[in-house]
């Protein structure tokens, strides 16, 4: 390799300073060591997009790997004479394991792969949820799928019009509020959808996503085509004696998390009892006892949080689905609507997959061309989704409040004598 | 074809890297031989350690014994210290390696990140705690960033997630990664304390396309376009289907039209501007329709959405400062702006309020107020559901916007008759 060219960045270089990690230090570290020209370049040409405010990254580009539609993204600078080390610049998406653990024994061949075939960088991890490799040329791809799938049993992710890599939260590893196996779902229906996942045959992008419990760590509700979050239907199991621990203060209330301001001491009533949405708690002061009446309760888990030495979920826990979650493009931002409130899942979730495919073949056959599936959802009515698509009775849970207005679609089978009226008839009840 | 879910590391991961072994493998003139598909990612337990597995669904309780620092109770009686540090997403394999070496050290090999891109390093007794958290602050970048900053836990700020920006997409109308260090270098106290009214999530993309999908956090950037795209008559019959982009556009703007360049004529489209709102899903679909300008561009901030059912119910964020220009390389403006607004929350929301339910509260009027951020007409919705959001009752504060504009004579004229 002959000597690296350097490019003068004043003003990326300014990103160097402070005290957040500094990826401009970090990419200049590695290119000074490994002496990588396709970092001094993307730097350079950072500059250049600092200097007149626009991208230099071409439009798009059609690479990939044999027999997959998705996985890897065509990048292609637009200053190649440049920065000639990154005229082609592609990315490659990475599935993220369920929870997102990893053994460094396994990232770090990674690493050894992605330094032999790539730029060297990387992102840990991308919006939806993979590692991400930026930055290598199209020749490189099937040798970079071959040693992921050859050396790191790892395979690509989802990108296109297709199923993305599904996410969850770290789920039953680490968190006692996790009502769900997320990670064990999220593997099973990865595996089960893989297909789905590689070859674009949707009308547009599809997410699914799991949360562990309504707290909704991913971000379920607001990023998944299909949201998966753990629930419970019966009591808050309480300790009694921790809950009075947390009156007299010996209890850090919501686990520590307000440790760096003087809130004044612990109130139960005002911190716990007044927020309460539903008010279905009561705190007897007397009995120094705390009361729950579990059927009011909308398991928003304030109480919980604030009290976790005390108040733990239910026990008889499940899933809700909700569905059409997405970002603004194009009518509009949207968070899932619930679809089914409870339900009870075990491996390997054939029932779960019934519905999935289900809802899928609908969207399949009726969506346009980069419609998600919320707003398909919008464009023929809920009420059409939930009874006619998905075959489900609507219950009240399904809307936050009923219709307004009376402009309801009957069907002529739901009329009494039907609509084929004789307008004779009419006329001889009411002359024109 | 599956790989076995191995519940132990696979013995894949002790053999060294082969970089020879692809190509005896790959046969582009036979590129079915060899070829493994379809195997999806290493099954998640292999790669949990010891404590993790043996606790799996166990755990009873938690408590953060100091900003980013974790303690998980199981109810086997065993515990788990878990170490979160804020990374900056964009990074090098050399990055990834010191934390490889930083949990090989400590971690027995094992490591997680989080969806907010913090990473986690756990340990099972104090001593070695200790000694991790006094490592991790001392490992600096040559120019004396931290590089693995300690936080990101309780009634603080977490990381930001955020887009690629100009240093890997194709369609930003703003930077992210230098616009998230410009932000997390000035609101760092926040993120190693818990000194705010509750947990304050931030997020940044690059265009409206949001693959970080920030509509609902408490504190979010969004690249906006404020100029129609270019139309490349010569280019665009090569390059597009006219078709695919005139029902690109939500809002019917684009019809096809034929124009001569060079004597010859071509098919391509023209935009009625007047109905262009910018979105840019016009450009996704046809490279010919360019739509980034580097005076046109910047960013949008929204405040006030979540995605916790925690006591209130999810929500959007909503828009409060429609345009900041572009500043790199610190983006002086939009800093100060987000800076101001934690402040002035911290100030004067209750604990356990988030940005938006404190906001619900006060209302919005008192919002601009006390934040100081101009109240426009570009803040008032004209888009589909619109008037969801128009103000229908007698439910209003009497804010000093009331007293500038309705009831000072000068005012009044002036903004109601001119």
């Amino acid at each position: 390799m002959g000597e690296v060219k350097k490019h003068d960045t004043p003003k990326v270089d300014q990103l160097k300073t402070g005290p957040w990690p500094s990826f401009v230090d970090d990419i200049y570290s590695y290119a000074e060591k490994h002496k990588n020209q396709a970092c001094f370049d993307i730097m350079g040409q950072m500059e250049l997009s600092y200097t007149n405010k626009e991208t230099h990254w071409k439009h798009g580009g059609i690479v990939g790997v044999f027999g997959y539609g998705g996985g890897v993204i065509g990048r292609y600078s637009d200053q190649q004479e440049k920065f000639p080390a990154i005229w082609a610049f592609h990315t490659v998406r990475v599935h993220h394991t369920a929870g997102k653990w990893y053994h460094t024994s396994a990232l770090k061949k990674l690493c050894d792969m992605w330094d032999s075939r790539g730029s060297g960088v990387v992102n840990f991890h991308g919006s939806t949820g993979d590692i991400i490799l930026l930055g290598t040329v199209t020749d490189q791809l099937e040798p970079i799928f071959f040693d992921l799938t050859h050396q790191l049993h790892w395979d690509l992710g989802g990108s296109g019009s297709n199923l993305r890599s599904p996410a969850c939260c770290m789920g039953k590893s680490r968190c006692e509020w996790a009502l769900i196996d997320v990670q064990e779902l999220d593997y099973e229906l990865t595996m089960a959808f893989q297909d789905e996942l590689h070859r674009p045959a949707f009308p547009y992008k599809f997410k699914f996503k799991f949360s562990g419990c309504p707290l909704d760590c991913v971000a379920a509700v607001a990023r998944a085509d299909m949201s998966f979050i753990g629930t419970w239907r019966d009591d808050i199991r309480i300790d009694q004696e921790a809950v009075r621990a947390y009156v007299r203060g010996e209890l850090k209330p919501n686990a520590g998390a307000f440790s760096d301001r003087d809130w004044g001491p612990f109130d139960i009533k005002k911190e716990v009892i007044d927020l309460c949405p539903t008010k279905c708690m009561y705190w007897d002061e007397n009995e120094q006892k705390l009361y729950i009446n579990n059927s009011e309760c909308n398991r928003c888990m304030h109480c919980i949080a604030v009290m976790p030495e005390a108040l733990r979920p239910g026990q008889d826990t499940g899933i809700a689905i909700l569905i059409g979650a997405k970002a603004p493009i194009l009518e509009g931002a949207q968070l899932s609507t619930l679809i089914v409130p409870f339900m009870k899942v075990e491996p390997p979730y054939d029932e779960l997959k019934d519905f999935i495919y289900k809802a899928w073949d609908y969207w399949m056959e009726n969506g346009k061309n980069r419609e998600r599936i919320g707003e398909l959802i919008q464009r023929v009515g809920l009420n059409k989704f939930i009874t006619e698509v998905m075959g489900l009775t609507p219950i009240p849970q399904h809307v936050r409040v009923p219709r307004d207005n009376p402009y309801i679609f009957w069907k002529e089978e739901e009329v009494e004598g039907g609509w084929t009226r004789d307008v004779a008839e009419f006329r001889k009840r009411h002359p024109a | 074809m599956g790989i076995e879910k191995f519940k132990e590391l696979d013995p894949i991961y002790t053999q060294p890297y082969d970089p020879t072994l692809a190509e005896k493998l790959y046969n582009p003139e036979k590129p079915m031989e060899n070829r493994i598909t379809d195997i999806g990612p290493p099954y998640f337990w292999q790669f949990m350690p010891p404590v993790i597995q043996k606790n799996y669904g166990k755990w009873v309780s938690h408590e953060i014994i100091q900003p980013g620092v974790l303690k998980y109770k199981s109810e086997t009686g065993d515990v788990v210290y878990v170490v979160r540090c804020g990374t900056p997403r964009l990074e090098t394999t050399d990055y990834i390696r010191e934390i490889c070496e930083i949990a090989d050290k400590y971690c027995g090999g094992y490591v997680r990140w989080t969806t907010r891109n913090n990473v986690e390093f756990h340990v099972t007794d104090e001593e070695t705690l200790k000694a991790l958290i006094e490592d991790l602050k001392n490992r600096k970048h040559p120019n004396g960033s931290y590089k693995f900053p300690i936080g990101g836990t309780g009634a603080g700020i977490s990381n930001i997630v955020h887009t690629q920006g100009w240093i890997h997409c194709h369609t930003p109308a703003i930077d992210a990664s230098g616009v998230v260090k410009a932000i997390m270098d000035e609101l760092f106290e926040y993120f190693g304390s818990h000194k705010l009214p509750a947990k304050t999530k931030l997020a940044l993309a690059c265009c409206l396309n949001m693959c970080g999908a920030v509509h609902c956090s408490d504190l979010a950037l969004v690249g906006i376009h404020r100029k129609p795209p270019l139309v490349e008559d010569e280019r665009l019959e090569h390059v597009c289907e006219i078709p695919l982009v005139i029902a690109s556009c939500p809002l019917g703007a684009i019809k096809p039209a034929t124009a001569e360049v060079d004597g010859k004529k071509k098919k391509t489209v023209r935009i009625n501007v007047d109905r262009c709102m910018f979105c840019g899903n016009c450009y996704t679909m046809c490279p010919a329709l360019p739509i980034s300008d580097g005076e046109g561009d910047g960013i949008t901030i929204v405040v006030g959405g979540k995605v916790s059912n925690r006591i209130t119910p999810p929500e959007f964020s909503r828009v409060v400062i429609p345009y900041i220009p572009n500043e790199p390389p610190r983006w002086p403006t939009t800093v100060k702006w987000l800076k101001k607004i934690i402040e002035v929350y911290s100030q004067y929301a209750n604990k356990y309020e988030r940005i938006g339910t404190w906001i619900n509260r006060i209302g919005w009027e008192r919002f601009f107020e006390l934040t100081g951020i101009p109240f426009t007409e570009k803040c008032i919705d004209d888009y589909r559901l619109a008037y969801t959001t128009y103000r229908t009752s007698m439910h209003f504060k009497f804010t000093k916007h009331v007293d500038e504009v309705f009831n000072a004579p000068e005012n009044y004229k002036v903004e109601l008759f001119k």
